[in-house]
C-alpha cells in the first residue's frame, strides 16, 4: 500500500463504528496486539553511517524491504541497529523517500547504480516522483542506448492485447483503428490506401487530352470521353471497395452515432456519393450539367488518405487549432481589402476607359496587389492611384507576414508534441499495468489470506500457518477491517474468477470449486441467520446435500483432493515468503481445493450442528484446471494435509 | 439518444463561438490553464495539553496520531479529497468514496469542508475510547445526513448503497439490485419502534442497546491504537 497509509489505519477503523448497527451478523473479534508497541527510534547503520529514525517511518510501506520482516535479517542483536552493507549515499535517497513520500533521482549518481540500489531495498523505479522522474528516464533511456540493448520494444507499443473472446465487431475495429495488430489488417490497409491511389489518379488522367484515333481534323478529346467504359469500371471498381469499407467500419464501430458524425465517415461518403447519384440520375442534358460538377466532389477521396498519414492528421489538427490565428489573418486582410480597393477606385474614378469599374471590382486588384502577385490585368494610371497602390503592396506584405510565423510555430509545437505524446502513451501503459499489479496485490492479499484459512479461529493456534501468524499487525487489522465490512453486507469479497464462475454456475451439471474452511464460530440465534443470509444458508445446504450425494465427476475429484492438497498459489507478500520453504505440517498455506458440483435443487437447511464459516470461494479450480487465472502459480506442488480435513466427509 | 442530442447542442455551441472568434478575430487560446496556487492554509493544533485534557488520549498517543497526520496532509487541515483518497486506499476492491463523503461529513463536524486536527481527534476519541452511548450518537449523526434529528429510509438506503459499494463487484453470492433495500426493511424493522417511518435519536439508542451483538461489537475497536 501506498502513501502513509498505515497511519491512517486506526482512524478506519474507527469508522467502521458507523457500519455496526447496520451489521446484521456480529462483528468478528478484533486481532489482539500483541505487545502495545510505543513508536521507537531505529538506527540503521549503512556501512558505518548511522541513520536514525521512527519505526513508523518505515512501517509506511510494507512492501519494501525496510518496512517489512525482511530487515530482521539485517538485525545485529550486540549493538541493537540494523545494518547494511551498502552505499550510504544511496542509502539517504532511500530514507527520504520513506519520509517525504517522494523518491528523488541524485543528478550526479550513475542511474545503473540508483537502480540496483532500488532493487535492493525493493523500491520500484515508478516510485520515483515527477519532479525528478522525467531526467531520470532520460538518462535511462541514455544509458540503454548506450549499451545497445533493445529498449525500443517498450516503446513501440503494439496495441493493447484485446481480451479473449471479444466480439467480431470488437476485433474488427481494432484492425480498422490499429493496422499493425494483423497480417489481415494490414493487407487490407495497403489494399485500400491502392485504391484511393488508382481513384485519384484516374480522375486526373481521364482529363488529360489523348490523341483521338486518326480522323480528319485530328481531334484532341479527353481519355475519359475516348475510352468511357474502362475509366467507369475502374470508378466502379474504387466506388466498391470504398462502399465495402466504409459499412464494415460502420458496423465495427462502437458508437455508430459518433462515428456518422466524425470528419473521415462524412469525407467517405462524399467520396462515394456522387457515383450513385450519377447512376440515379437520367442522362438528360439539363441534370447532366449538374451531374459533371458532382463529378468534382471526387476529388475528395485524396483526404482519405489522411488514415493513412499522420501528418496529414497533425496538419489538419494544426489548422483546426489555429483557428482562431486564420481567422485573424482574414479579419484584417478583408478589412485591408476594403479600405484600399475603395481608395483605389475613388483615385482611378476621372480616367476613361478604366478598368476600375467598381468597388468590388478593385477588390482583385488590392487583393492582388497585396499578395504581391501583381498580375498586371488592372493598374491604375494616375499619380494618386500609383501613389496608393505602392501603398497597397507595401501594407499587403506587413499584414500578411504577421500572422504566419504564429501558425509556423503552432504547427511545430503540435508536432512536437505529438511526438512526446506518443511516447508517453507507451511508457504510461507500462505505468497502469505496474499500478495495477500492486493494487491487485493488495486485493489478493485479503483473499489469499482467507483462503489460507485465516478467517479460523485463533484458538486454534497451532494449526494455524505461520504464514498467517506473520502477517504483521497493520496487516491483521486491515483484514479485520475488510471482514467486518464482509459481514456488515453478507457477502465476501472474491476474485474476478470466481465471480464470473459464480455468475454463469448455476446450473445442472455445472461445477464450480470452492474451498472450504473448517472451523465453526460462534453465532448468534440462526432465526437471525437465515432472515439475513438465506443465500448463505443456501449454500451451506447444496454443500452438506452434495457431499453425499454429488454429482457427475464431483465425488471422485473431492477424494482425490482429499488425499492430495494443492500447494497455494504465488504468494503476494513478503510475509506469506517467509513462509515458502518450509514443508512441515502446518506451515505451508494450502488452498483446499475441493470440486462439488451445484445442484439447482435447493434443499432446506438440515440441522445445521455447526455453523460453517462463510468460506472464500476464491481457492478452488484445481480440479477445472482452469490455469489462467493470476492467482494459480502452481509451481510448487507439495502436497500437505492440515489437520482439520474439511469435514464434509464426515457427514 | 439524450447523450447524443447533448453533444449535438453542446457542439453548436461550441462552433458558434469559434464563427464568433473568427469574426473578432481574438488570438486568445480557450485553454487558459491557471495554475491555481493552493494557498497552503496551514493550521496548527492547540497544545498537546489541552488535547490530552479534551480527549481520551495519551500524550504519546496524540504525539504518534499527530505525525502521521502532519505527514499526510503538512498543512493541518485535511479536505475532502484527501480524505475519499485515503479512505479508498484501504478498500482496493471497491468504490468506497461515497461513504468517505458521509463519513467526512460526520468528522466535519463545523461544517467548514476540512477537517482539522482537533475534529480529527475528537471524532477518533468518542469512536475509539468513548461510552457506549456516545458511540451510538456519533453513528446516528453519521447517519442523518441532513443532519435534521431524523433518519429517513432515504438516508438510510444512501448510507447502505455506499457500504455496498465498497464491496465492489466481485462478491460472493453476487449483490444483486434490491439486496441493499432488503437490508434498510430489516434494519428499519429493528429500529423503528412506533413504525412512524423515521427513527429518532432515542428509537435508535434504545434499540441498539436491547441488540447485544451490537453493543458486543462496540467493544471491538477499543485497541485500535
Amino acid at each position: 500500500m501506498a502513501a502513509g497509509v498505515a497511519t491512517w489505519l486506526p482512524f478506519a477503523r474507527a469508522a467502521a463504528v458507523g457500519w455496526l448497527p447496520l451489521a446484521q451478523q456480529p462483528l468478528p473479534p478484533a486481532p489482539g496486539v500483541k505487545a502495545s508497541r510505543g513508536d521507537e527510534v531505529l538506527v540503521v547503520n549503512v556501512s558505518g553511517r548511522r541513520f536514525e529514525t521512527w519505526k513508523n517511518t518505515l512501517d509506511r510501506y510494507p512492501d519494501t524491504l525496510l518496512g517489512s520482516s525482511e530487515k530482521e535479517f539485517f538485525y545485529d542483536a550486540d549493538s541493537g541497529e540494523y545494518f547494511f552493507d551498502r552505499d550510504p549515499d544511496m542509502f539517504r535517497h532511500v530514507l527520504n523517500f520513506y519520509r517525504t513520500g517522494r523518491l528523488h533521482c541524485p543528478r550526479q549518481e550513475c542511474i545503473q547504480a540508483f537502480d540496483e540500489e532500488l532493487a535492493f531495498y525493493g523500491l520500484v523505479p515508478e516510485l520515483v516522483g515527477d519532479c525528478c522522474l522525467e531526467e531520470y528516464r532520460d538518462r535511462k533511456k541514455e544509458n540503454a542506448e548506450r549499451l545497445a540493448e533493445d529498449e525500443e520494444a517498450e516503446q513501440a507499443g503494439d496495441g493493447p492485447a484485446l481480451p479473449a473472446g471479444s466480439s467480431l465487431r470488437q476485433r474488427l475495429w481494432r484492425a480498422f483503428e490499429n493496422p499493425h495488430t494483423s497480417t489481415a489488417a494490414l493487407v487490407f490497409y495497403y489494399v485500400t490506401g491502392f485504391f484511393i491511389a488508382v481513384s485519384v489518379i484516374a480522375n486526373v488522367v481521364e482529363t488529360i487530352p489523348c490523341r483521338g484515333p486518326a480522323r480528319r481534323p485530328p481531334r484532341e478529346q479527353p481519355c475519359g470521353d475516348r475510352f468511357p467504359t474502362a475509366f467507369f469500371c475502374m470508378d466502379t471498381a474504387c466506388v466498391l471497395i470504398f462502399t465495402g469499407e466504409y459499412l464494415l467500419r460502420l458496423f465495427a464501430a462502437p458508437s455508430r452515432c459518433r462515428f456518422l458524425r466524425s470528419v473521415m465517415s462524412l469525407i467517405d461518403v462524399v467520396a462515394i456519393l456522387p457515383y450513385y447519384i450519377g447512376l440515379f440520375v437520367p442522362k438528360n442534358d439539363d441534370v447532366s450539367g449538374a451531374f459533371v460538377t458532382l463529378r468534382v466532389f471526387r476529388v475528395f477521396r485524396i483526404f482519405k488518405f489522411s488514415r493513412h498519414s499522420q501528418g496529414l492528421r497533425i496538419l489538419g489538427y494544426t489548422l483546426k487549432s489555429c483557428a482562431s490565428e486564420l481567422g485573424f489573418l482574414l479579419f484584417s486582410l478583408t478589412m485591408a481589402i476594403i479600405i484600399f480597393a475603395t481608395v483605389m477606385f475613388y483615385a482611378e474614378k476621372g480616367t476613361s476607359k478604366t478598368n476600375f469599374t467598381s468597388i468590388p471590382a478593385a477588390f482583385w486588384y488590392t487583393i492582388v496587389t497585396m499578395t504581391t502577385l501583381g498580375y498586371g490585368d488592372m493598374v491604375p494610371s494616375t499619380i494618386a492611384g500609383k501613389i496608393f497602390g505602392s501603398i497597397c503592396s507595401l501594407s499587403g506584405v506587413l499584414v500578411i507576414a504577421l500572422p504566419v510565423p504564429v501558425i509556423v510555430s503552432n504547427f511545430s509545437r503540435i508536432y512536437h508534441q505529438n511526438q512526446r505524446a506518443d511516447k508517453r502513451r507507451a511508457q504510461q501503459k507500462v505505468r497502469l499495468a505496474r499500478i495495477r499489479l500492486a493494487k491487485s496485490g493488495t486485493t489478493n492479499a485479503f483473499l489469499q489470506y482467507k483462503q489460507n484459512g485465516g478467517l479460523e479461529d485463533s484458538s486454534s493456534g497451532d494449526g494455524q500457518a505461520l504464514c498467517i501468524r506473520n502477517r504483521s499487525a497493520f496487516e491483521q487489522q486491515h483484514h479485520h477491517l475488510l471482514h467486518c465490512l464482509e459481514k456488515t453486507t453478507c457477502h465476501e469479497f472474491t476474485d474476478e474468477l470466481t465471480f464470473s464462475e459464480a455468475m454463469g454456475a448455476v446450473s445442472l451439471g455445472g461445477r464450480t470449486s470452492r474451498s472450504t474452511s473448517v472451523s465453526s464460530q460462534p453465532v448468534g440465534p440462526s432465526s437471525l441467520l437465515s432472515s439475513c443470509c438465506p443465500r448463505r444458508a443456501k449454500r451451506r445446504a447444496i454443500r452438506l446435500a452434495n457431499s453425499t450425494a454429488s454429482v457427475s465427476r464431483g465425488s471422485m475429484q473431492e477424494l482425490d483432493t482429499l488425499a492430495g492438497l494443492r500447494r497455494s498459489p504465488v504468494p503476494q507478500s513478503r510475509s506469506s515468503l517467509n513462509a515458502k520453504p518450509h514443508d512441515s505440517l502446518d506451515l505451508n498455506c494450502d488452498s483446499r481445493d475441493f470440486v462439488a458440483a451445484i445442484i439447482s435443487i435447493p434443499t432446506p437447511p438440515a440441522n445445521t450442528p455447526d455453523e460453517s464459516q462463510p468460506s472464500s470461494p476464491g481457492g478452488g479450480g484445481g480440479g477445472g484446471g482452469r490455469a489462467s487465472s493470476t492467482l494459480r502459480n502452481s509451481s510448487v506442488d507439495t502436497p500437505c494435509l492440515l489437520p482439520e480435513t474439511v469435514k464434509i466427509s464426515s457427514l | 439518444m439524450s447523450g447524443c442530442s447533448k453533444r449535438c447542442k453542446l457542439g453548436f455551441v461550441k462552433f458558434a463561438q469559434t464563427i464568433f472568434k473568427l469574426i473578432t478575430g481574438t488570438l486568445s487560446k480557450d485553454k487558459i490553464e491557471d495554475e491555481l496556487e493552493m494557498t497552503m492554509v496551514c493550521h496548527r493544533p492547540e497544545g498537546l495539553e489541552q488535547l490530552e485534557a479534551q480527549t481520551n488520549f495519551t500524550k504519546r498517543e496524540l504525539q504518534v496520531l499527530y505525525r502521521g497526520f502532519k505527514n499526510e496532509c503538512p498543512s493541518g487541515v485535511v479536505n475532502e479529497e484527501t480524505f475519499k483518497q485515503i479512505y479508498a486506499q484501504f478498500f482496493p476492491h471497491g468504490d468506497a468514496s461515497t461513504y468517505a463523503h458521509y463519513l467526512f461529513n460526520a468528522f466535519d463536524t463545523t461544517q467548514t469542508g476540512s477537517v482539522k486536527f482537533e475534529d480529527f481527534v475528537t471524532a477518533l476519541s468518542i469512536l475509539l475510547r468513548g461510552t457506549v452511548h456516545e458511540k451510538l450518537r456519533w453513528t446516528f449523526n453519521l447517519y442523518d445526513i441532513n443532519k435534521d434529528g431524523y433518519i429517513n429510509k432515504e438516508e438510510m438506503m444512501d448510507i447502505v448503497k455506499a457500504i455496498y459499494d465498497m464491496m465492489g463487484k466481485y462478491t460472493y453470492p453476487v449483490l444483486k439490485e434490491d439486496t441493499p433495500r432488503q437490508h434498510v426493511d430489516v434494519f428499519f424493522q429493528k429500529m423503528d419502534k412506533n413504525k412512524d417511518g423515521i427513527v429518532t435519536l432515542d428509537e435508535f439508542l434504545e434499540s441498539c442497546q436491547e441488540d447485544d451483538n451490537i453493543v458486543r461489537s462496540l467493544q471491538l475497536f477499543q485497541n485500535v491504537m
